[in-house]
């Protein structure tokens, strides 16, 4: 569902081996339950394993390695680190 | 629940050294819960389902000290709030059943993450005993823990073990009769709330102390309730009187984020911790997760690796089941059939008829299938202990999105090549409703250990040094056919709808025996259990129908139920003997082969090459492939039955796998036979 609001950075716009901090979760509430006591909470720091433009990808959060669906990944709201 | 308070258990529920006492074993996933649950009991468990629920509920027995000791495995979790049945059976478990100690396991090398579930039980009123696992990967990953340390902050007793290699389970065990006696008081330090939330939840609980039943703590409920728990906001909705029911909705509603300020103050609470307990290694170092994931994770790579894997597993049933098979049916089961005969030489010929054809001719036939299956075993609890799985589904995740699904539907997938039946109940991993009727409606078309190891028997008769090349056609067909199916089913029934993909990926780990041994024993034993039961009827009641009512197979029940299908039969080029195999197999897939062994008399040798002097390999090729897609087995269907609730879901799968396995079939045989076959 695209907006024509300029859309957010989305964790599936972080490339691989790019840290960015997590600002807000705007999926459903189960899944947001669910990605809650995965570690996924504002002000952490995520890190792209593997992110090759299409299909899933893999993150590290808090030292665990998590895959998401592309769907999932971009409704997670970030902002790139620096380096 | 702000302060620290010593959690303990009131007087009425100590119980004397002769008691037998309950333990309870916490942890997330991939912590090596189910190994430190070896360790402790040994073969002495049980494993059964969770009342209600289609959780896979393990308990075991051991003595330590002239005590008694029950041991509940609880389900693996990441958190204690109620996202899935799993979360809601662990800490009801722990409130209802009051265990004398919960243990929880942790992983030395990941505290942080797995200290979550910690931050949540220490505010349960049990004793609890956190097991320090996997030290010895922390070790390899330079990371220092101090479980000392830990123990202070924790304010509960910390013991470092690897269970991998069985150490720390002694030391466990000391601290856990400590803790029994009383020797050692557990006074846990709760997390906090994040401050700017504190007030609200004091607000709550002054509004719903008096209504919170036994044995709930108020605190914890207030809590459960702020972070929008459903399932402890449907039990507070039907205590609360209207207008606190009011009171407390709005107070609610007006902190609906308040999940994130109570989970931002655990992993306060979790940081604080390891700021203590834990020093660190330089960042950025490449393991061997990452480094191997590059490749068994890649979209390409990954897919082949998969496709490679399977391949090994079906190439192994042939080079090492097959020939083990064949010989336990030429070495042990047919002298024993001749020993048996001729030891009921005096005997009524029914008797002998009975022991020979009807029990060591059905049952015989499948108890040698025991190595393949042993094999099959052994293989998927490698893969599964290996923490490969979670890559598999992974990099299935593209091709599942056409059937509209996502990964974590390929892993009860996964598991149906042992069983459709775990398959079926495996699908509870998926939360959506949609993607898990898709799941279990398709499930069955995955072809199980039984069906492989029916076509594991009959292809080398038949297809001679082509039998791996049909058989993995076959395998192949299936797929294409479930892939179809998925699709189909997902847009007809869900108008392809979508569903969230989140998954962990765990860290690769050397694969331990005992754990798979452990596999391989039970799922064998449940094998054996069957095919002394179910399989042992209906090899006595085919033998009866076979022989009733004249005494001759010509004009015996059997037979005549076989020439009432054999139109059908006739499309596919099967004979009623092969009509009747295929109804039999209805009830457990081995059947086939255990029925055609009752049917041509065969004393447990040879009926392979009976089979082959008999059928064309038109005919041979139409049977698997009616075999392999044929109506999923009595234990699926019940298994279907149980996961879906309904009778009109069940039914629309029967009669799906019937038309397709009988279409698919049929038209084998008209392309093989058209073929010269």
């Amino acid at each position: 569902m695209k907006t024509d609001v300029q859309s957010p950075v989305t964790l599936s716009d972080l490339l691989s081996g790019e840290r960015a901090i997590l600002l807000q979760l705007s999926l459903t509430k189960a899944s947001s339950n669910r990605l809650v006591s995965l570690g996924f909470t504002p002000g952490v720091e995520i890190s792209m394993m593997q992110n090759y433009g299409r299909g899933p990808l893999v993150v590290n959060v808090r030292g665990m390695r998590v895959a998401l669906g592309r769907n999932e990944a971009s409704s997670i709201i970030i902002k790139k680190g620096e380096q | 629940m702000s302060d620290c308070h010593t959690v303990s258990k009131p007087a009425e529920f100590v119980r004397s050294k002769d008691k037998t006492f309950l333990i309870a074993l916490a942890g997330q996933p991939n912590m090596g819960k189910s190994t430190v649950f070896n360790l402790l009991t040994g073969l002495n468990q049980h494993v059964g389902n969770w009342p209600g629920k289609t959780v896979e509920r393990r308990e075991g027995q051991f003595h330590y000290e002239g005590r008694d000791i029950r041991l509940v495995d609880l389900p693996g979790t990441y958190s204690l709030t109620a996202n899935s049945p799993e979360e809601v059976i662990a800490r009801e478990f722990i409130l209802h059943e009051q265990p004398d100690v919960v243990i929880a396991l942790v992983s030395a090398a990941n505290l942080e993450r797995s200290l979550y579930l910690v931050s949540e039980l220490v505010t349960l009123p049990a004793p609890l005993i956190v097991a320090l696992n996997m030290m010895d990967v922390a070790e390899l990953e330079d990371l220092r823990v101090e479980p000392k340390v830990l123990e202070a902050a924790l304010g509960v007793p910390v013991v470092p073990m690897t269970a991998t290699r069985a150490e720390g389970i002694s030391e466990l065990l000391k601290i856990v009769e400590r803790v029994l006696n009383g020797e050692l008081t557990v006074s846990a330090r709760i997390p906090e709330i994040r401050a700017d939330h504190q007030q609200v939840l004091d607000e709550v609980l002054s509004e719903i102390r008096e209504f919170v039943p036994l044995p709930y703590p108020a605190e914890w409920i207030a809590l459960k309730l702020l972070e929008g728990d459903s399932e402890v906001s449907r039990m507070m909705q039907s205590r609360l009187p209207v207008e606190r029911q009011e009171t407390v909705h709005e107070i609610l509603k007006s902190h609906d984020d308040a999940l994130l300020a109570i989970a931002s103050g655990r992993y306060e609470w979790i940081e604080r911790m390891i700021r203590a307990a834990v020093v660190r290694p330089r960042m950025g170092q490449i393991g061997l997760t990452d480094r191997l994931d590059r490749w068994v994770a890649h979209p390409v790579w990954g897919l082949a690796i998969l496709a490679g894997i399977l391949g090994s597993v079906f190439a192994l049933t042939f080079f090492i089941g097959a020939p083990i098979q064949g010989w336990l049916a030429l070495q042990i089961i047919a002298p024993i059939s001749q020993f048996a005969s001729a030891a009921l030489t005096g005997a009524p010929t029914w008797l002998s008829g009975l022991v020979v054809n009807g029990v060591l001719g059905g049952v015989g036939a499948v108890v040698s299938f025991l190595p393949i299956m042993a094999i099959f075993f052994a293989a998927f609890g490698l893969l599964e202990d290996t923490g490969y799985m979670a890559r598999a589904a992974y990099v299935m995740d593209n091709v599942m999105h056409l059937m509209g699904l996502h990964g974590k539907s390929f892993l009860p997938l996964f598991l149906g090549f042992g069983c459709n039946v775990p398959a079926v109940m495996g699908t509870r991993v998926i939360e959506s409703w949609p993607a898990r009727l898709v799941t279990i409606l398709v499930a069955p078309l995955i072809p199980c250990t039984a069906r492989m190891a029916v076509i594991a028997f009959l292809a080398p008769a038949f297809f001679g040094p082509r039998a791996i090349l049909v058989t993995w056609g076959l395998v192949l067909l299936s797929i294409v056919m479930l892939v179809l199916s998925g699709a189909i089913f997902n847009r007809v029934l869900f108008k392809g709808q979508r569903t969230a993909f989140i998954m962990e990926m765990p860290l690769y780990h050397l694969p331990n025996g005992r754990t798979i041994g452990m596999l391989v024993w039970q799922r064998s034993v449940s094998f054996l259990k069957k095919a002394g039961t179910t399989i042992l009827a209906i090899s006595v009641v085919v033998w009866a129908l076979s022989i009733f009512p004249g005494g001759s197979l010509q004009t015996s029940y059997l037979s005549q139920l076989g020439h009432l299908f054999e139109p059908v039969g006739r499309w596919m080029g099967l004979d009623w003997r092969l009509m009747v195999a295929l109804l039999t197999s209805f009830l457990a897939k081995e059947n086939a082969i255990a029925t055609l062994g009752v049917l041509f008399g065969s004393q447990g040798g040879g009926l392979a090459q009976q089979l082959a002097g008999t059928y064309s390999m038109a005919t041979a090729l139409s049977f698997l492939t009616v075999s392999i897609l044929f109506v999923p087995c009595a234990a699926t269907v019940a298994a279907i039955r149980q996961e879906t609730g309904s009778w009109r879901w069940t039914l629309l799968n029967l009669v799906f796998m019937l038309a397709l396995s009988v279409g698919m079939a049929s038209l084998v045989y008209a392309i093989a036979s058209a073929a010269g076959g």
